[in-house]
């Protein structure tokens, strides 16, 4: 029983829809999986199963080895989960919030009171504590959500898409919460539709599409995968446009392109050729108004593993 | 692998362990949660509308319109609406359970109540508890309307008191029925219509508005069923005399027999719905 979760072969269908086709998930103790995939991949279904809401059509799902359907409420006691909408109550305060749900999960009114005070101090929400949480700005809501799912110390977070809809300093708070979380020894599940987000927080990943996985692994071997991270750069002078293209290819040893007008792009296998693409570009005395590294996006991690872009329009159902 | 036990979970911080099952969870939860619903009534006043000003416009329009064609005097009438209006207005708040409870099932709360270790019933049952607000205001809106005008309690405080208790706890039963159409349909518009259907006959197909023997045979037999029209002519037994005894029996039997087949089904369909 190595395995904080786990997941085999679940079935979940709605009518004629097929959300879930034989999904596997696993991951170890004390680690963070994400679950990458795009809209209507499943993700959800998925850790509604695991955070026993749903029961799946086929396939079994534990939880610190207990089964989600048969042992529910002992699953229960372990988990803690965070939806896609922050699942906070609007009318309730802060600490109404998070008391009602200690009071849920069998703390006495003053454990319950002390676990509340505690968290919302944790989550910078001290002040915030005694306004109705409609107050609340997006990122102090989902810190808020975040903070619910803790009152009852669980081994194993359910997060799913926790980042959708927040701006990018807010984002960074989540992502410092998890982190916090994971050094406390417990076990996070992470839905989330960005390779980025995937990236700074997963030990391991987790790609599904059309309710089932297409491929796992660490984010470095996914990255190797998709062929890497891409250098971009755009010349002051778009008449050196040919030059910088030239140094690029130079470096990858793989065609450049241009996908929009000025800009030349490149996949590269390690940070050091971005070194290089740098020293080179200044050498041949070619200023640059852009350059950067990114992350391949889903839709190209989509494209390298099956061949087709993810139309978020055609796989949401 | 070659591990079989798995390491502790280490925490940084000395931190108290996990909170443990105690006994009554259901009676715990249900009142949390009741509480919760109470929290949410008083922070949104302007729901109590319906059971505060509606009533009183009621009681004011059938009085000074009707009361002189019914009755032959607007204080007669007074004293013969006012305590089946008070089981109209009741048993009218009894809907806004299921309104309420559908509306809350698409926000994300109700994700995480499910993923508590939680009875599935609490959340529904601390609902329809946390609603009991509703048919108390509803009583004291109508008490003070009436007193102002002029209605005189004839039995006394006890007796009153004992209508009060007997029309409240049979909207409570009622309510499971609203509570399931809060289930199974899927917009609070339609939990509300359909609702409201069922409430006209069963709150109008009665002796409120005039003595049942002036109605049509046909209605006259719905009326001697209907157990809300056992419940109005009870409480004007209880409140201005007059037999009591029957009606009473027709409204625990009836209420019970409600409580029985609406409670699990609506948590049968609680359940289900996903």
């Amino acid at each position: 029983m190595e395995y904080a979760f786990e997941a085999r072969g679940l079935v979940k269908r709605y009518g004629k829809t097929t959300a879930l086709a034989g999904l596997d998930l696993s991951v170890r103790q004390g680690s963070v999986l994400g679950v990458l995939g795009p809209n209507g991949a499943g993700k959800t279904t998925a850790v509604r199963i695991l955070a026993t809401l749903l029961r799946p059509d086929e396939g079994r799902a534990f939880v610190g080895g207990l089964d989600v359907v048969k042992d529910a409420a002992k699953v229960r006691r372990q988990i803690g989960l965070t939806g896609q909408y922050a699942s906070v109550d609007e009318d309730l305060t802060g600490i109404q919030n998070l008391v009602l749900i200690g009071q849920l999960l069998d703390l006495r009114k003053s454990e319950a009171q002390a676990r509340a005070t505690e968290l919302l101090s944790e989550f910078g929400l001290a002040e915030a504590g005694a306004r109705q949480a409609k107050t609340y700005s997006g990122g102090m809501r989902r810190r808020l959500d975040l903070a619910a799912s803790l009152v009852g110390r669980p081994d194993v977070i359910f997060l799913d898409e926790p980042t959708t809809g927040l701006d990018p300093s807010k984002r960074d708070d989540v992502w410092n919460i998890v982190r916090g979380l994971v050094a406390d020894g417990v076990t996070v599940l992470l839905t989330t539709q960005y390779l980025e987000e995937a990236d700074a927080l997963a030990d391991e990943i987790t790609v599904i599409d059309h309710g089932r996985s297409i491929a796992h692994g660490t984010p470095a071997e996914l990255k190797r995968i998709v062929g890497g991270q891409t250098v971009i750069a755009r010349p002051a002078d778009p008449a050196r446009l040919a030059e910088a293209e030239a140094i690029l290819t130079g470096v990858s040893g793989r065609p450049a392109e241009s996908p929009s007008r000025g800009v030349v792009s490149v996949p590269v296998d390690g940070d050091t050729q971005f070194t290089e693409v740098v020293a080179r570009l200044a050498q041949a005395g070619i200023s640059v108004t852009e350059l950067s590294l990114r992350l391949p996006s889903l839709d190209e991690v989509f494209f390298t593993l099956t061949g087709e872009r993810s139309t978020d329009e055609s796989a949401a159902a | 692998m070659t591990t079989t036990v798995i390491p502790p979970v280490q925490k940084t911080k000395a931190t108290p362990t996990r909170p443990q099952p105690r006994p009554f969870a259901l009676v715990r939860h249900s009142l949390a949660l009741a509480r919760r619903s109470l929290i949410k009534t008083i922070r949104t006043p302007e729901q109590l509308l319906d059971v505060t000003l509606q009533p009183i416009i009621f009681v004011v329009l059938f009085v000074f319109l009707l009361g002189g064609a019914i009755a032959g005097d607007t204080h007669e009438y007074l004293q013969f609406l006012l305590p089946a209006i008070l089981v109209q207005t009741v048993v009218f708040a009894s809907v806004a359970t299921g309104v309420s409870l559908n509306t809350d099932l698409k926000k994300g709360v109700f994700d995480r109540f499910r993923s508590l270790p939680i009875g599935r019933s609490a959340p529904l049952i601390g609902s329809v508890l946390g609603d009991l607000i509703r048919y108390v205001v509803a009583t004291l809106s109508l008490t003070i309307c009436g007193l102002v005008l002029g209605f005189q309690l004839v039995t006394g405080i006890l007796p009153a008191l004992a209508a009060v208790v007997m029309t409240i706890g049979f909207a409570f039963c009622l309510s499971w029925a609203f509570v399931l159409l809060g289930m199974v349909l899927r917009e609070p518009g339609a939990v509300q219509g359909v609702a409201f259907l069922t409430m006209f006959p069963l709150t109008f197909g009665t002796g409120m508005m005039a003595p049942s023997d002036t109605l049509p045979g046909w209605l006259q037999a719905w009326v001697k069923v209907n157990p809300v029209a056992h419940a109005m002519e009870a409480a004007r037994g209880l409140m201005i005399g007059g037999p009591v005894a029957t009606h009473l029996v027709w409204v625990v039997a009836w209420g019970l027999g409600l409580l029985a087949l609406f409670a699990p089904l609506a948590v049968r369909a609680y359940r289900r719905r996903t």
